[in-house]
């Protein structure tokens, strides 16, 4: 401890240490340079605190409301680490470390000059030693050291919030990554000495990324997965800890002309966000929770363990999705919120579909007669030869998979196309099921019940006619030629 | 800080510590296995010390020390009672799962590992039994051994982040309860953390004192496999405990040396 303080000290301390290192050694050393150092700082940042308070925490989308009293004060903040199972999407369980027993962890809001005991403690129950590292805080670790604790447990520290901004918290015990891929993080703010600008909402959002052993979707309890979390691929990429925590019921809610100011964190571990609102503009955005102030912003980046503070003015009500616009994440996986704006509908901001009409497109060197319609081109019939021999390539590319290049099909999966009585029994040839395909039907094919489902695919009249010809008259079937005729005339019923 | 300090990291090469006894008979084995001697190659690993530790035989309990085992030694040692134990010594949760200062209370964990017990009062019950705590490099060297027809690998590892995925049962099972790895030794992972008698060795070497080396993502600049999460959440967890610490999920178990027995 003292070697640490006498490695950033004047000479004379240096000096004053020896006279008295057979004596008080550690304090004098403290003293003096504490005192070397407030010849540097500026006076706020050690400006006299004024009486201690607890400030209200408040976990995800929720925002603590700001303190009127401006003066530094001393902030208690006690955060409880607890690992508990809890729900990460529709019949998919994690194991959670959480601060505050959900993920995000608690908001904490201070105020630029606060000085922030913090008081860490580690449920009993739990398995794991954890920590904290604010990145609020001027120090080493961040704080980590000073809180690593073990279950049953409680650390204590303080730190004094010199900048003001939005900063990640996170646990910092070893291995990193895996507490953090767990769920232990949070949002920490400290508002300038002058405040922040009024609004009429805010919000806390926290995006994360989840490792599981399972694929994204399958259920029952998932493990940590370490291989899928060094590679970097996530099955799941959420908002505040879950997939759907802020959609439907549980959106966030403003009306028609709200500014609505959103403190976004992105725990990471690993991927960089590209913090999008569908259908809003970002007027003001902090960019990385730090003072700079960017205007007009329609996709702001967001680190790994950074932040940003948006803001923008609701002019329009309806439903606004949140996203990752990296969008296979919002998409595929869960990187999806949703904001429910209500009230009155300006036309002069946004009209809605005004119309919906046909579409021709023009005709080329013919610019002439915009909307004169093509001619039809007509689909030459081919012979049998020449069908059978497009049939047997179409058929292998659009229908092997299933069917099987021996028109056998899968038992107990995909019904036979050989000798079937299901095929060579219909009227139509089987024109009407490659038309529309087949929507989870219970058909009999030669005795054997199946639960058909075909999809219907994006196949030309042409192509009909020659898979149809292929396979009425391959593996043992024997019919006619399916003709483009037929086909159109089926499609045209 | 200061208990920290009090504690004197050992290499077991250089010399045997005190309190070792001396193997006299077989009788004293009962429950203990021979952990057959080797290399060792240290998690974590820095500049000017050995990347190859070599570990001599021992040794070791068959089973964590379980709560009726304790029960016996506390009996024999009153001072050691729940509410006895000077609190310097064993923190407020000590015993905490027992009914009374000589009574278990619960039968169902009876055979269970006792847990809530500080280094203290573990360290006094190897003495008592004329044992001595394991050394970290003897137990991790134990620990590392697999599962009875399974090779040395990651599946071990898969094992133990598993227990590490699932939180802590109400009631903890018995001992003998997980799986029996390759030396004959049960539960090496999997029931509870245990104690060792160098447990805060890492942390005290080097000119960081007192600062973490775990605490950071540059924690990992000194290990030598980045993928071994199992061991360093067991460093991490160590290093968070001081010896008067008691732990819900931290229990023991004995070792004893075998060189005296060959100079016998």
């Amino acid at each position: 401890m003292k070697v640490v303080y006498l490695n950033h000290c004047s000479s004379q301390a240096i000096f004053l240490r020896r006279m008295l290192l057979f004596l008080v050694p550690v304090c004098i050393s403290f003293t003096a340079c504490i005192q070397h150092a407030k010849t540097d700082a500026p006076q706020s940042d050690t400006a006299a605190i004024t009486g201690e308070y607890s400030p209200a925490l408040t976990f995800a989308p929720n925002v603590p409301e700001a303190r009127n009293n401006m003066t530094p004060k001393k902030v208690i903040v006690e955060i409880e680490v607890v690992e508990k199972i809890m729900k990460l999407d529709d019949g998919v369980d994690y194991t959670f470390w959480t601060f505050g027993g959900k993920v995000p962890g608690p908001f904490i809001r201070v105020q630029e000059g606060d000085e922030v005991e913090l008081h860490l403690s580690n449920n009993a129950n739990n398995k794991m030693p954890h920590n904290i590292d604010l990145h609020a805080v001027n120090g080493p670790g961040g704080g980590a050291a000073a809180t690593l604790t073990v279950p049953g447990h409680t650390s204590v520290f303080s730190f004094r919030a010199l900048n003001p901004g939005l900063y990640v918290y996170h646990c910092a015990t070893a291995p990193v990554g895996m507490h953090i891929a767990n769920g232990m993080y949070g949002l920490i703010l400290v508002t300038p000495k002058e405040g922040l600008p009024n609004v009429d909402k805010e919000f806390y959002i926290m995006q994360s990324e989840f490792y599981t052993k399972g694929k994204n979707g399958e259920p029952g309890l998932q493990p940590f997965d370490m291989d899928k979390a060094i590679k970097e691929q996530p099955e799941y990429v959420v908002f505040n800890g879950s997939v759907g925590s802020t959609t439907g019921t549980n959106a966030l809610q403003a009306k028609v002309g709200d500014r609505v100011r959103i403190y976004v964190g992105n725990a990471g571990p690993n991927l960089t966000s590209s913090f999008h609102i569908i259908g809003q503009i970002f007027d003001k955005v902090y960019n990385e929770g730090g003072s700079e102030i960017n205007r007009n912003v329609g996709t702001t980046l967001i680190p790994s363990g950074g932040t940003a503070i948006v803001e923008f003015v609701c002019r329009e009500p309806g439903t606004y999705s949140i996203v990752d616009h990296s969008i296979f994440r919002a998409f595929n996986q869960g990187a999806m919120a949703q904001l429910v704006v209500t009230g009155s509908a300006d036309k002069n901001i946004y009209s809605g579909k005004i119309a919906d009409e046909f579409y021709y497109p023009p005709i080329p060197n013919d610019t002439g007669s915009k909307n004169k319609l093509a001619p039809v081109p007509v689909i030459p019939e081919l012979s049998f030869a020449d069908r059978f021999k497009n049939g047997h390539v179409l058929f292998e590319s659009n229908c092997g998979a299933c069917h099987q290049s021996t028109g056998l099909g899968v038992p107990g999966s995909f019904p036979p196309l050989a000798k079937s009585d299901f095929l060579m029994g219909r009227k139509d040839m089987g024109m009407g099921i490659l038309l529309h395909g087949i929507n989870n039907e219970s058909i009999t094919v030669n005795g054997k019940h199946f639960q058909g489902v075909m999809p219907q695919l994006p196949l030309a009249d042409d192509q009909i006619a020659s898979i149809l010809t292929y396979v009425r008259n391959s593996w043992g079937n024997k019919s006619a030629i399916v003709k483009v005729s037929d086909v159109k005339n089926m499609r045209n019923q | 800080m200061f208990i920290v300090c009090a504690l004197v990291p050992r290499n077991h090469q250089d010399h045997l510590p005190s309190g070792r006894g001396v193997i006299n008979s077989g009788s004293c084995l009962a429950g203990m296995i021979k952990v057959p001697g080797g290399s060792y190659h240290p998690f974590l690993h820095r500049k000017g010390q050995p990347a190859v530790v070599k570990v001599y035989p021992f040794y070791l309990d068959v089973n964590a020390v379980t709560n009726e085992d304790f029960l016996a030694f506390v009996r024999a040692n009153p001072v050691w009672a729940r509410s006895r134990a000077p609190r310097l010594f064993a923190d407020a949760g000590y015993l905490k799962q027992w009914a009374g200062d000589f009574e278990i209370g619960d039968d169902k964990i009876k055979n269970s590992p006792v847990i809530n017990v500080s280094w203290f009062a573990a360290n006094a019950y190897a003495r008592w039994k004329g044992k001595r705590l394991p050394a970290l490099s003897e137990w991790e060297y134990a620990a590392a051994a697999p599962p009875v027809g399974m090779n040395r690998g990651p599946q071990l590892t898969r094992i133990i982040l598993g227990w590490y995925d699932r939180p802590n049962p109400t009631v903890l099972p018995q001992v003998q309860s997980t799986y029996k790895n390759i030396y004959g030794l049960y539960d090496m992972h999997g029931l509870v953390w245990e104690w060792v008698e160098d447990f805060n060795g890492v942390i005290i070497q080097g000119e960081n004192r007192g600062i973490s080396n775990f605490s950071c993502a540059a924690g990992s600049l000194n290990s030598i496999n980045k993928k071994d999460y199992a061991s360093f959440m067991r460093f991490a967890f160590r290093e968070g405990l001081q010896a008067r610490y008691t732990v819900r999920s931290l229990g023991f178990r004995c070792a004893k040396d075998c060189e005296r027995e060959m100079l016998l």
